[in-house]
């Protein structure tokens, strides 16, 4: 698969707060997330889950109502203080909820982000091709027909591109914005088999509102409620003995 | 006895139609007389002869070969001028701009602009270039004028096309590392083009037909020549159309209206051209 493993990376969260304009979107939120580990983050809607995904990766800075208070660390560097955001976006990737690809080949969206970085070298470029591909679980499916367009893939094909395209970016981390929302039974499979295989390689954090998916491909959860974090534990504790009463609540589906 | 109230109503309402319809009709009347007569009376008279010789006998015989030649090339001028500045407005109008007082005050000039009479733009051009910026009558002088004339087509067609563009890709683009210009250059202008090319063609077109601007700035009443830098005056079809119908006498009909037929052909074919780079466009697009 991939031969060279990017470092071990780790993020962590410390009471982190953030606004849209008056609304406060998340209280003071206080997380780590692990090297290696897949952090599932549950909650039902407005629940901040989703501000948090793109609190990581300074997703929100596009938005002129936002604003912040506490920190995010990368590697021990403060994300929103000691990096810019475009460095950060190259280390942290993001996998959006519906599959999105460029009107382009399946070549082009993949080699976007390379390109623009700078990399000119074809052979570099071809082997990143086959590698995210690859490692997305799709190249078997569109080895031989890399130049055609991205939009001609069926939406399990075109979210897995998407995986390949973030992974093609060689981040430390990957977000993954509820990338099954819009996929068939088999798809949602196969998304979640690559996730688990990229395990071996990065740091990956899947929002869910899927709690069963959540409780299939995670190490560890964190479920949100209302912009605060209720509740974080390991897969079996948190869907077997959670401490808290709206964390069983809600996945046992009683509200949400 | 009066009739009932649903019958009257029925009444109104075919009356309605009626005009409704007649007045439809009605615009379809001018186009069909102009062209109509333009092409039956204009067309007998052009030969490659009347396209590529220049004019005899005082502009009563011969060809308009100069005239096409400077329509051309003040077209391509005034092009060169507006679409960099034209395309730049858009880009930061829609991509940087956040709403204050002087993006306002941009977007009020642009839409004063599209309403400015096309005579105040060759006054301004007169005074401006002609004038004090000393280009004297010259191509450079009427394509600045003309490039500031279609500039709001420019603009507000190519904010449109950069607008249609889904905000997703904007985000993608950042998401995968690209920086906000790369993104723009990349991720948003390149499905942007299509629509800019129209909105161009669509000002080229008003451009190439407008008499006004070109008066002081650039047309010649005749010259013997063509012209030989952007620093020389030029004819040009529409203000040779003015001239030889209102300035000469004893001049054959033929010749106005195959000038006449000539300008007609070559504007509606650049109007042509944008209504069917946009309708492709639309079949094409995969979003």
């Amino acid at each position: 698969m991939v031969s060279e493993a990017p470092a071990a990376v780790t993020m962590a969260a410390q009471q982190w707060s953030v606004w849209y304009g008056t609304v406060q979107a998340l209280k003071s939120v206080t997380l780590d997330i692990r090297s290696r580990e897949i952090l599932g983050v549950i909650g039902p809607a407005n629940s901040g889950k989703t501000s948090f995904l793109r609190s990581l990766n300074r997703m929100n800075d596009m938005n002129p109502a936002f604003r912040y208070e506490g920190k995010i660390a990368l590697d021990r560097q403060d994300i929103y203080r000691e990096l810019d955001g475009q460095t950060v976006r190259r280390r942290v990737g993001i996998v959006f909820a519906l599959p999105l690809p460029l009107p382009m080949s399946i070549r082009e969206n993949i080699l976007y982000g390379p390109r623009l970085r700078g990399e000119r070298n074809r052979a570099r470029l071809e082997e990143l091709v086959e590698r995210s591909l690859k490692a997305a679980s799709l190249w078997e499916e569109v080895r031989d027909r890399l130049d055609s367009s991205a939009m001609k893939l069926s939406g399990g094909q075109q979210q897995r591109l998407c995986i390949a395209r973030t992974l093609a970016m060689e981040p430390d981390v990957v977000l993954f914005d509820e990338p099954c929302s819009g996929l068939d039974p088999i798809s949602t499979a196969k998304v979640e088999e690559t996730m688990v295989q990229l395990k071996a390689h990065y740091t990956l954090v899947l929002v869910t509102n899927n709690t069963k998916q959540a409780a299939r491909v995670s190490d560890r959860v964190a479920f949100f409620l209302m912009g605060e974090l209720i509740e974080l534990g390991s897969t079996e504790v948190m869907f077997t003995a959670p401490r808290d009463r709206r964390t069983n609540d809600y996945i046992t589906g009683r509200f949400g | 006895m009066a009739r009932p109230a649903w019958q009257r109503a029925l009444g109104v309402q075919r009356v309605a139609f009626v005009l409704l319809f007649l007045s439809t009709l009605l615009i379809v009347i001018p186009a069909v007389a102009i062209i109509g007569t333009i092409t039956v009376r204009g067309m007998g008279a052009v030969s490659w002869e009347f396209l590529t010789t220049m004019p005899t006998k005082g502009m009563r015989a011969g060809g308009i070969f100069p005239a096409i030649v400077g329509t051309l090339e003040l077209v391509s001028l005034t092009v060169v001028f507006a679409l960099p500045i034209g395309i730049a407005t858009a880009i930061y109008l829609t991509e940087y701009a956040t709403d204050n007082w002087l993006t306002r005050l941009v977007r009020l000039a642009i839409v004063n602009l599209s309403g400015v009479p096309s005579v105040v733009y060759g006054l301004f051009g007169l005074g401006l270039f002609v004038m004090f910026l000393g280009f004297g009558t010259s191509l450079l002088a009427g394509a600045l004028t003309l490039a500031i004339m279609i500039l709001p087509v420019i603009i507000t067609a190519s904010e449109e096309a950069l607008r249609s563009v889904p905000k997703s890709f904007r985000e993608i683009s950042l998401s995968l590392g690209a920086s906000h210009w790369q993104t723009v250059r990349h991720a948003v202008l390149p499905f942007a083009i299509p629509g800019i090319m129209t909105g161009t063609i669509l000002g080229i077109g008003r451009a190439a037909g407008e008499t006004a601007p070109i008066l002081f700035t650039v047309a010649a009443f005749y010259l013997p020549r063509l012209p030989d830098s952007i620093f020389d005056q030029a004819m040009a079809l529409p203000y040779h159309l003015y001239v030889i119908s209102t300035q000469i006498p004893n001049i054959p009909a033929s010749q106005r209206y195959g000038t006449a037929f000539v300008l007609l052909v070559l504007v509606l074919s650049l109007n042509l051209a944008a209504v069917i780079l946009r309708a492709r466009f639309r079949r094409r697009r995969q979003w």
